[in-house]
């Protein structure tokens, strides 16, 4: 299950019809099939019954604390940049009951929750959101203490990644090196083309899972022009980023920086609402609640998302660690682009955009990154 | 047969609108259950007696276990009657935001109360009342202040339980952003231009609003530390007037002291953004 293989040289090429296939056999075989779709004014990920609840035929604009849906003529379904979840929502739920007490007769008895999750498919992660699984999975899985709540559900999950054609303004991938093209960890790769020639997928396996429901698609051959077209498509794409990371050291850069006066500026624009970690599909803090009920009978734990921009989150004996924006919004940038290296041996920033975005206050990672680069690069003496 | 070892509980009311104590009655499922574990002694929206002995009077006989109290301080009888209640109460939770923060009533803060006494009652000269709506904090200590307006069932519930568990009750500080989040909400403001106080707004709604695609109005009352800069000029970029900002945050939770600052932010001239965001194209 997602290994790493090289895409089949030739792939294949399938239609509407293909993918509506693709949804229905996953199905068959007992995935729940979750998918771009649109609601609430957003292309949000949620189950698909068919890939008749794709967006075909909608795109969106993006802008830093700006998303609208845009209809588009060519009946494109995956011609839309990140929306407002992202495939942690699925893999690491906002919230989990971890276990749950009974006492009875002065007896205390603690179940473990060990409800199986369902096995997902997720159909549409583009290139960004692929890495940004793989960071999670090194996060969750990858070091000496497992949670097993995300291996449970990743590693019965089934990945179609679809590759970039259509960057937002606010994306970045490319500066980030995780896109627009597919990076390994994929079961079935796809790209889309809208053309003179039709409406059509290129499509790849990666894997022996992804290579089976392949085989039991509705196919044609892919030409050498097609693989050429897919191929040329998603490279455009890299030149068509709306946001760009400053090339450069960034754990270097967030660990010189630590003084800079750009700290301050952006804490006097913050909300510290916490929206820009929520979106990210890397971020992975939670907290626990301990609930019981009014007889004290019966006691829950569960597991709910927290970020650092909560006061609580740092709350320790006499206060909290971080009481000031400034810090805190310092502890998130200069772990997502610094310390994620030296603690996992990556960026924590996949190039998605997602914070951009969906700051209220339109707040941009990469504005940010780039106003401590040139501070850093100031000529001697200025402050 | 036993003697009665349930916790006692009383349920004050001073100036409000009974929103809050009905949200206890409003637990239907639970109230059973709930009456099992305490007793409720004083409750004047529920019954006119007290533990069987009618009628039950403004000042209760006491002592309690627990006190909830709903609504704000407003004539001086209020200010004696807290007292009392303090005195013979155990542990005092205020519920809503009259009594956490002075609730809408708090408006004559702003104002003149001897214009709307003139205004308002046909025969004044009968109405007693203070210049102020001011939070029971203000008088008495409190043990526990729960928000909203009205307050949350769940959370009540919540701060019961943990009452009787003899623990911390779990009442997030943080803002309604995180809840809208966590249900998976689309953002209103980001996605449809609304204006929405959720960033600064204190959690436990549940982001009620937000999840039928309206913008939150603070009833919640502040998160601590709220970026009031950043917000109202937020707001103001969603298309809010400087005048309807001020009437926002002064409904509620109206003289809540992190909504101090509000009224000149959004009534001066608009300081320049220092980072305009692009427009799209």
């Amino acid at each position: 299950m997602s290994t790493t293989t090289t895409p089949a040289a030739e792939g294949a090429v399938i239609g509407k019809d293909g993918l509506a296939t693709l949804v229905d056999l996953l199905r068959a075989r007992g995935f729940t099939v979750v998918g771009p779709t649109v609601r609430d004014g957003a292309i949000v990920l949620a189950e698909l019954e068919s890939a008749d609840q794709l967006p075909y035929g909608w795109g969106v604009e993006l802008e830093a604390g700006h998303y609208r849906l845009r209809e588009r003529e060519d009946g494109a379904a995956f011609a839309h940049a990140a929306g407002p979840q992202s495939w942690k929502t699925f893999l690491h739920p906002a919230r989990v009951r971890q276990w749950r007490a009974e006492r009875s007769d002065g007896q205390l008895v603690i179940e473990e929750d060990d409800t199986p999750p369902p096995r997902f498919a997720f159909l549409g992660v583009r290139p960004c959101d692929l890495r940004a699984i793989a960071v999670q999975d090194r996060v969750l899985t990858g070091g000496r203490h497992r949670d097993p709540v995300y291996q449970g559900r990743r590693s019965g999950a089934f990945l179609v990644a679809v590759e970039c054609t259509e960057p937002g303004a606010t994306c970045f991938c490319a500066s980030m090196g995780t896109g627009p093209a597919a990076g390994p960890g994929y079961d079935l790769a796809l790209t889309e083309l809208v053309d003179a020639d039709g409406h059509r997928f290129w499509i790849r396996s990666g894997s022996p899972e992804g290579a089976d429901i392949l085989a039991a698609l509705p196919t044609s051959a892919a030409s050498e022009a097609v693989c050429e077209t897919a191929r040329q498509a998603v490279a455009s794409a890299a030149d068509r980023m709306g946001r760009t990371m400053p090339d450069t050291d960034l754990r270097r850069l967030m660990a010189g920086t630590l003084d800079a006066p750009r700290w301050d500026d952006v804490a006097s624009r913050c909300l510290t609402c916490g929206n820009c970690t929520m979106v990210c599909p890397t971020c992975y803090c939670t907290t626990t609640e301990d609930v019981t009920d009014l007889t004290g009978d019966h006691a829950e734990r569960w597991r709910v998302w927290d970020v650092c921009f909560d006061l609580d989150f740092s709350q320790l004996h006499g206060g909290p660690v971080r009481p000031s924006a400034r810090s805190r919004y310092r502890q998130w940038l200069t772990h997502k682009l610094g310390t994620w290296y030296d603690q996992f041996g990556s960026s924590g920033c996949v190039g998605c955009g997602r914070c951009i975005v969906w700051c209220p206050v339109a707040i941009d990672i990469t504005e940010e990154a780039a106003a401590l680069h040139d501070w850093a690069d100031r000529p001697d003496g200025e402050p | 047969m036993h003697a009665d070892t349930r916790p006692t509980l009383a349920v004050w009311k001073f100036a409000s609108c009974d929103g809050c104590q009905l949200t206890l009655l409003d637990c239907e499922d639970e109230l059973l259950g709930l009456a099992d574990q305490v007793r409720i002694s004083h409750f004047l929206e529920m019954s006119g007696a007290e533990d069987g002995r009618e009628p039950a009077t403004l000042n209760g006989i006491g002592p309690y276990d627990l006190s909830l109290v709903e609504g704000s301080v407003t004539t001086e009888e209020d200010v004696r009657r807290i007292h009392h209640i303090r005195r013979i109460s155990r542990r005092l939770v205020t519920i809503g935001a009259c009594a956490t923060a002075g609730g809408v009533q708090a408006l004559r803060n702003f104002a003149d109360v001897e214009q709307f006494r003139a205004t308002v009652y046909a025969s004044p000269q009968y109405i007693a009342t203070l210049a102020t709506s001011t939070p029971i904090s203000a008088h008495v200590p409190v043990d526990f202040e729960l928000r909203g307006c009205p307050i949350d069932r769940r959370q009540l519930l919540e701060v019961i339980t943990a009452f009787l568990a003899g623990r911390k009750p779990n009442i997030p500080d943080h803002s309604v952003c995180f809840e809208c989040k966590r249900r998976g909400n689309t953002c209103v403001t980001v996605a449809h231009g609304t204006p929405c106080l959720g960033p600064v707004t204190h959690a436990g709604c549940g982001a009620l609003c937000p999840t039928y695609g309206r913008g939150c109005y603070g009833c919640f009352g502040p998160v601590a530390n709220p970026n009031l800069v950043a917000m109202v000029r937020q707001l103001r970029q969603d298309g809010m007037t400087g005048r309807d900002i001020v009437r926002i945050f002064r409904t509620f939770n109206a003289a809540s002291p992190e909504y101090a600052p509000v009224a000149e932010l959004a009534t001066q001239e608009p300081p320049e953004d220092p980072h305009p965001p692009e427009t799209p194209q």
